[in-house]
Formats: C-alpha cells, sequence, structure tokens
C-alpha cells in the first residue's frame, strides 16, 4: 500500500504569557513497521466528544492497528465552565451551589467537602448531630455515584437492564435528597459551620427501608455479573495497573484499590468520625476492570452498613442542633432576624458581606465515591477566596487511560474507560 | 520502614534554599527557591513522599505578592503530608523545572498549570493547553489580570470557538505517528524536529 | 442547508393555501412525527443525569417514543443540549446540527443551555440560541424529569402545529459572514450579564 500524502496544518498548541511560541524539543518516536508484512497504516480514530460511551465529552484519539491499539490520547476541556475562577467572586456559602455541579453524580458529598475545607481554613468546629448528618449524606452520594457507574458500565459492555435498576434505586435515593433539601440533584445542603436544613421526619424511615431493600438490588447485579462468563470475560485482564504504576499516576479511590493499595482516606486519614464507625474496605490484587467492579460493588454494601450505623447514632442525638451557635457564621432563624436588633445586624453583615475567613490556606481531601476530592482555600482575610482549588479525582484517575490501553483492543478501551468512573464535570470544571 | 523527612530535616539537607516554614490550619508548608525546587522534590519523593497529592498555583489579589506554584505531597505509610511552594515574581515570565519523570500524575496537573497560569514546565515533554483549546489567545484565564467573562466579548468569544475547529488540532505525540511523519514536508520535519509549532 | 429566507415583508411565501387535503395530510404527517421523535441527547452535565433519569423506569420516555436515543445525527430529529456549553463545544454541537437532516428540532434542556446559567464566564456558551436554532426552552437547574417532559409535551404540540406545505418552515437560517448564528450586536446583547451575575452581591 502506497504512502498517502498529508497535508496538515501545524497549529500552535501553546503561547507563553507575552504571547510567545513556546519551543520544546520533541522527542518523536519512530515505530519500526518492518515485522509488518502487509505494511497497513496505523489508523487514528476519533471518539467523541459526542459519543454515548464516553460517560461526557471526552475525546479520545486512538491510534489502531487493525483492532489493536497503540496509542490512545485522551483531549478534555469540552466541558471547562470556569468554577475556580468564579469562585474567586463568591463568599464561601455562594461556592456550595457550585459544588454540586462538579461532581454531579455525588452533589451531596461535594457539599460535605466544601464546608469541612472551609471549616478548616476557618477553625470552626461542627456539631456532632451535623457530623453524623454528614456522613449520611457522604454515603447516600457514594451509592447513588456508583449505581450510576455500575448502569453506565452496564450498557457500554452490553447489559442494558441494570441501568433500569440501579436508576430505580437511585430513584428511591433522590426521593430522600428532594425531602431533605428541596432538589434532588443539585442539592447545596451543608453551609459553613452546619447544614442548609435538618432532615425531615419522614426521612429516618426511608434511609432505614432503603438500607433494608437496597442489598437485594445489589444482589441481584451480583447474581447477573459476578460469575458471568461475558462480564469475566471482558473485565479479567483488562486495563491492569500496577501498584507502583497507581501509586506513581496519583490515583485514588477504587482505581487505587484495585491495585493492591491499600489507602481509603475515610481509614487512614479520618474525617467526621469515621473512625467510630465499623465498615471493611475492598481491596482488590489485580488491578484489571474486574477488580474495580468487585471494589464498587462492595462498597456499596458497605455504605449501607455504614448508614444504619448513623442512623443509629441520629437516633441518641434527637433534637441536638445542627449549625454552630456562632452567629457570626450561621445565620440566625428568621424569625429572630425579624425581632432582635442583634440577630438582624449578623443577618445583615452575613448576607451582606459573607463571612470572612482568616488570612491563610487549608487543603482538604476526602474519599469521594470517585476517588481523593480535594478542596485548596487560600485566603487573604476577606470574605471570597484568593484562590479554590478543586484537585478531581476523575481527572488525575484519566491521565492513566493511555498508560492502561497499551495493548487493548478498541472495545477494550471503552470497558478501560468506563471502569476509571470519570464525570466530565469534575475533570474540566 | 524510617518515616518521611519532616521539615527540620528538609532544612537540614537544603539549608538557605528553605526560604520559609509554616503551619497554617495544621499543615505544614515549606517555601523553597525556584532554582532547586526541583532537586528538594526529587529527594522528598526518594526519601518516603512517593504519592503527589496535587500541582497547582496561587495568585494573589495583592500584586506585590509571588505567584506561587504548589505541590502537595503525601507519604503513604505514615499518612502525612507535607506542601511545597514555589514563589514566582508575577510580572516576569513564569517558569519552573517539570517533576513528570518523577511521578507520572504531574503530566496533566502541570499542563492546568500552564494553560490556567502561563506557567512553564521546563523539561516537560509536551506542554500544551489542556483545558481551553489550542489555539485560545485570550490569555490565561486564573491570572488576576483576566477578567471572569474575559478579555473579548461574547460575539468575538463566539466568533473563535466557532473558528477553531477541534479535530483540527492534532498534538504533536498524534503527528509524530511514524507514517504521517514519513510524509510530511522535509522543512515540516525540520521545524518539528527544532520543536517550533507553527504560527497562530 | 442553506437556502435563503424570503427577508422582505412583502415576498410570496410559497406555499398551498391549506384546504381539506393539506390538513389532513398534514396531521397524519404530524402525528407520525411528534409520537417518535427520536432524540439526539447531546448531554454534558448534571441535565444529562437528569436526561437519563428521564429515560429510565420511573418517568420513562419511551411514551412518548422517544426511547430510541439516536447518538448519530444522522438518524435523529431532536437535539436535545442538556448541559452547558462551553466555548470548546460551541463548533461540536454546530457541527452536530448541521450533520442532522430535516426535519430538526432542539430543546434546550435546563438554564446554562439556555441562557449560560450560573456560568457568566469567559469559557461558557451564554445560550445555545447563539450558535443553533431552539425550538423549546426547558427551564430548571437541573429541570425536573416532569419539567423536561412538558417541554417535550410542548415540542410535541409545535410539531402538530407544522405544515409541510410551506416550503419555507425547514429553512435554515446559513451561518452569516462571519460564521455566526446570530449577527454580532445581538449575540452581545443577550450576553449582557444580568444584574449582578459576575459579584453576586449587592456590596462588591
Amino acid at each position: 500500500m502506497a504512502p498517502r500524502t498529508i497535508e496538515m496544518q501545524l497549529q500552535t498548541p501553546g503561547l507563553d504569557a507575552q504571547g510567545r511560541v513556546q519551543m520544546s524539543p520533541l522527542g518523536l518516536q519512530r515505530i519500526d513497521r518492518t515485522a509488518d508484512d502487509l505494511h497497513a497504516e496505523h489508523m487514528l480514530v476519533n471518539i467523541g466528544p459526542q459519543h454515548p460511551a464516553t460517560h461526557g465529552v471526552l475525546r479520545l484519539v486512538v491510534e489502531l492497528d487493525g483492532e489493536r491499539v497503540i496509542r490512545v490520547i485522551p483531549h478534555i476541556g469540552y466541558l471547562h465552565s470556569g468554577f475556580e475562577k468564579l469562585g474567586e467572586y463568591r463568599h464561601y456559602n455562594q461556592i456550595v451551589p457550585l459544588t454540586d455541579r462538579t461532581d454531579y453524580l455525588s452533589p451531596m458529598a461535594n457539599n460535605v467537602c466544601l464546608a469541612m475545607a472551609a471549616e478548616k481554613l476557618m477553625g470552626i468546629e461542627i456539631t456532632e448531630r451535623c457530623t453524623v448528618l454528614r456522613v449520611i449524606a457522604c454515603e447516600m452520594s457514594r451509592i447513588i455515584s456508583h449505581l450510576v457507574w455500575l448502569g453506565t458500565t452496564g450498557i457500554d459492555l452490553g447489559a442494558m437492564t441494570p441501568f433500569l435498576w440501579s436508576f430505580q434505586q437511585r430513584e428511591r435515593i433522590y426521593n430522600l435528597q428532594e425531602s431533605w433539601t428541596g432538589a434532588r440533584l443539585t442539592t447545596s445542603l451543608t453551609r459553613v459551620g452546619g447544614l442548609m436544613a435538618d432532615i425531615p421526619d419522614s426521612f429516618e424511615a426511608g434511609l432505614r427501608d432503603f438500607c433494608r431493600t437496597f442489598p437485594k438490588t445489589l444482589d441481584e447485579v451480583d447474581t447477573m455479573f459476578t460469575r458471568n462468563a461475558i462480564w469475566a470475560g471482558r473485565t479479567q485482564g483488562v486495563g491492569v495497573l500496577t501498584r507502583e504504576e497507581a501509586i506513581n499516576f496519583s490515583l485514588s479511590g477504587p482505581m487505587l484499590r484495585a491495585s493492591g493499595v491499600e489507602w481509603d482516606l475515610r481509614k487512614d486519614k479520618p474525617y467526621l468520625g469515621y473512625q467510630d464507625y465499623d465498615f471493611d474496605v475492598p481491596v482488590g490484587e489485580h488491578g484489571d476492570i474486574y477488580d474495580r467492579y468487585r471494589i464498587r460493588l462492595e462498597e456499596m454494601y458497605q455504605s449501607t452498613r455504614i448508614l444504619e450505623q448513623a442512623l443509629d447514632k441520629l437516633a441518641k442525638l434527637k433534637g441536638a442542633p445542627i449549625n454552630v451557635s456562632d452567629p457570626r457564621v450561621i445565620l440566625p432563624p428568621k424569625s429572630r432576624a425579624m425581632s432582635d436588633m442583634e440577630a438582624m445586624i449578623f443577618h445583615f453583615k452575613q448576607v451582606m458581606e459573607g463571612v470572612s475567613a482568616p488570612a491563610g490556606e487549608a487543603y482538604l481531601g476526602i474519599e469521594n465515591p470517585k476517588g481523593e476530592l480535594g478542596y485548596y482555600f487560600v485566603s487573604d482575610g476577606t470574605a471570597k477566596p484568593v484562590r479554590w482549588r478543586i484537585r478531581p479525582p476523575s481527572l488525575i484517575n484519566l491521565a492513566a487511560l493511555p498508560k492502561m490501553c497499551e495493548g487493548a483492543l478498541l472495545s477494550d478501551v471503552i470497558a478501560i474507560n468506563a471502569s476509571v468512573d470519570i464525570v466530565m464535570g469534575e475533570i474540566d470544571r | 520502614m524510617s518515616p518521611a523527612p519532616d521539615v527540620p530535616a528538609l532544612r537540614a539537607k537544603f539549608g538557605t534554599a528553605v526560604t520559609r516554614h509554616a503551619v497554617i490550619a495544621g499543615d505544614d508548608i515549606v517555601w523553597i527557591a525556584a532554582d532547586r525546587a526541583r532537586e528538594a522534590l526529587a529527594w522528598l519523593k526518594a526519601e518516603g513522599y512517593g504519592y503527589l497529592v496535587d500541582i497547582t498555583a496561587v495568585e494573589y489579589r495583592d500584586p506585590e505578592l509571588p505567584l506561587e506554584v504548589v505541590w502537595m505531597l503525601r507519604d503513604l505509610g505514615t499518612a502525612r503530608d507535607l506542601r511545597v511552594k514555589v514563589a514566582l515574581d508575577p510580572k516576569a515570565p513564569l517558569a519552573v523545572d517539570s517533576v513528570v519523570d518523577l511521578w507520572r500524575g504531574a503530566d496533566w496537573l502541570e499542563r492546568e498549570v500552564y494553560d490556567m497560569f502561563g506557567v512553564t514546565f521546563r523539561g516537560h515533554p509536551d506542554l500544551r493547553r489542556l483545558l481551553m483549546w489550542e489555539t485560545y489567545h485570550e490569555g490565561h484565564p486564573l491570572r488576576k489580570g483576566f477578567p471572569l467573562r474575559g478579555h473579548f466579548s461574547r460575539a468575538e468569544q463566539t466568533r473563535q470557538a466557532l473558528a477553531a475547529n477541534p479535530e483540527a488540532h492534532y498534538s504533536m505525540e498524534e503527528l509524530s505517528i511514524a507514517e504521517a511523519y514519513d510524509d510530511l514536508p522535509q522543512e515540516m520535519r525540520e521545524r518539528l524536529a527544532r520543536g517550533e509549532r507553527g504560527n497562530v | 442547508m442553506g437556502l435563503t429566507l424570503p427577508e422582505a415583508p412583502g415576498a410570496t411565501v410559497s406555499s398551498m393555501s391549506p384546504n381539506w387535503m393539506t390538513t389532513r395530510v398534514d396531521a397524519v404527517i404530524n402525528w407520525g412525527r411528534a409520537n417518535s421523535l427520536w432524540p439526539m441527547p447531546f448531554g454534558t452535565a448534571c441535565c444529562a443525569i437528569e436526561f437519563m433519569a428521564s429515560a429510565a423506569a420511573r418517568f420513562d420516555l419511551s411514551r412518548f417514543g422517544m426511547e430510541r436515543m439516536s447518538f448519530s445525527p444522522r438518524q435523529a430529529d431532536l437535539l436535545i443540549c442538556a448541559g452547558r456549553l462551553p466555548f470548546k463545544l460551541a463548533p461540536v454541537i454546530r457541527k452536530i446540527w448541521d450533520q442532522m437532516p430535516q426535519p430538526k428540532w432542539a430543546i434546550s434542556m435546563g438554564a446554562c443551555a439556555s441562557t449560560g446559567g450560573i456560568f457568566d464566564t469567559y469559557a461558557m456558551v451564554q445560550g445555545i440560541d447563539t450558535i443553533i436554532p431552539v425550538d423549546v426552552y426547558v427551564p430548571g437547574c437541573p429541570p425536573r424529569p416532569e419539567g423536561l417532559i412538558y417541554g417535550i409535551t410542548m415540542l410535541q404540540k409545535k410539531v402538530r402545529g407544522e405544515t409541510l406545505f410551506d416550503w419555507n418552515l425547514r429553512d435554515e437560517r446559513p451561518l452569516g459572514p462571519e460564521g455566526l448564528f446570530l449577527p454580532a450586536p445581538r449575540i452581545d446583547e443577550i450576553s449582557e450579564p444580568f444584574g449582578n451575575s459576575v459579584h453576586q452581591t449587592r456590596s462588591a
């Protein structure tokens, strides 16, 4: 086959701060084709950004030798919204709605992380009831995030039904979220120093009912997938990352644990009182897609366990306050703000000027369903942060995709991409 | 296993290159001189901080304060965190050394800092924009001089966006695929070898 | 694509005047079109998750004939832009829209697709109607599945009101000389910051 003629325009990829073209020496690698009898060309195939299986607007450029992948180059940024810049123009409580929209599959967990990071910066200790409610929020978020992962990965690999099962279970959690915060998805649950509202009366019964019946759905999924020859054949030994690679790529969450690294922020750097809960953390050994599936499935069982324990703790804290009693941080109740002068002034100052953070900085990472979500705040003493950095677990996990896809088949690329459990809102921010 | 070095050990090894140390909100933060930053990071990694948590940059509202590049390191064995910062002059060209060969997770993190702040990471194999498109020349969005809604008008931004065909921009990595390389004109191959990437 | 619209007000509209035959034909054609809209889910962000929930068992778009999601634009009737649209994605949606054959409709789902939503930033298109023609806007952040379904029924009503015999109805407004869908001053006008969308406080 004669080599084809190509005309390509070289577009510049980079300009420095002064607008000059960046020069960096390139190491061009030549692929040895002497062993290739057919002299077949390598194809460049573009997947995305609009594609059902990319889990959002991700673009993968895949170099193929027939069906086998030589290289995968991901392109991101198709959902870049300017969150971090926007955060610099908002008070800390006004950033809470922004966090719903980064990882929109587990919004309550992001809300909790933001409030905790701001409280770390400001040196605020939250109440015990608030701690337990935040654990409930985080674990509910873990369940709904893993359910989306399960459903969409099933679809990618050809299984349509678990998608419907998982979305039906998600609707039950959505009902609970809606009764608590008023919104199904964009919950904006937390405030600095507390929560937007306490749980309604019907919540505990609803959550207990969920915890009682949800493991049956997980058992059905387990029956369907775990010893399924097609599932195992497509996921075992695919997308393998060794332990050293996983640490070197800064992976976190189930991706890291699938490769055998026993690291879970809830156990190793406990927050929100997780050290007082009795739960296990599954750790894999092969680092392939199958291990990641087993880990996420087991994490859902464990989350249910944690939720039951949290409800027991909550029963002992009936009537306890959910917000700190500091009126400079938490809005006073509306009835007091309308009748008491001092409360009105506190209300006025918080709404008009926001709550100031002391000059300094704080980083807080929590174990989000996707990995370690970290918020880094830098403050100059005003009510708006100087810098709000989101440490996105999905971005860092996705960066390992080219390594995982080396030598895989094209259909494996889809499976591996699904196993990373990405959400583009978080990656692109 | 000996624990990862703490700040006094770092000070003992690098002396005056460690310009400042602070404990803020319970976290250890050290400032290192820009020219010895890579050496210090390599030493920290060799001594136990094998996990890179994040790389980012901070520009303050006060123009007198430096622009800091921040590395967050962690020792998984002892669950100890360390934040390393390098202070750069915000008015001068921003450049630090890349640590991609130490932690591969640094690849995209450094590309993002380049995209958002314009900090060049010397030695990075493929430093190009990550979140904005390749020919984006409105600036570096997270700099304080860059307004929230951008410099250009909305119509101009739409015009530039619609003109930027995403599939036309292949990265150097993609172009280096051997087949394409053979077919490139000679002068283009020479330009590639020199590292030039054409005009905007 | 790119048939010119009759701009002059007195220009003749080349369509047949409606009579019993045309209305019957229209009723049948539009019944078919409205009840089997094949959506192309251009799902970007959170609204895409609510769209998926609409398609799932509880809210079930299948009742409207829309369970056949067409991810190939060439086989789709309805582009549902579910989620925010950054500038980097603008040429992509334009290309997808251009690849869809007529008759085609577009639903802008959510506040971000309709107006840019809470993202009045350097990176966000302030409403997809600056790039493609939109038939129905569904507000919400994200809209509840019931809200999306209400928008879909609104679109079905619009489809039923169309006539096959108006030759210019399905004409595309061509891209202007600068490659823009709307004139530049119009884009700037509808993208003006709303109130305090930048600083979000009354004091700053």
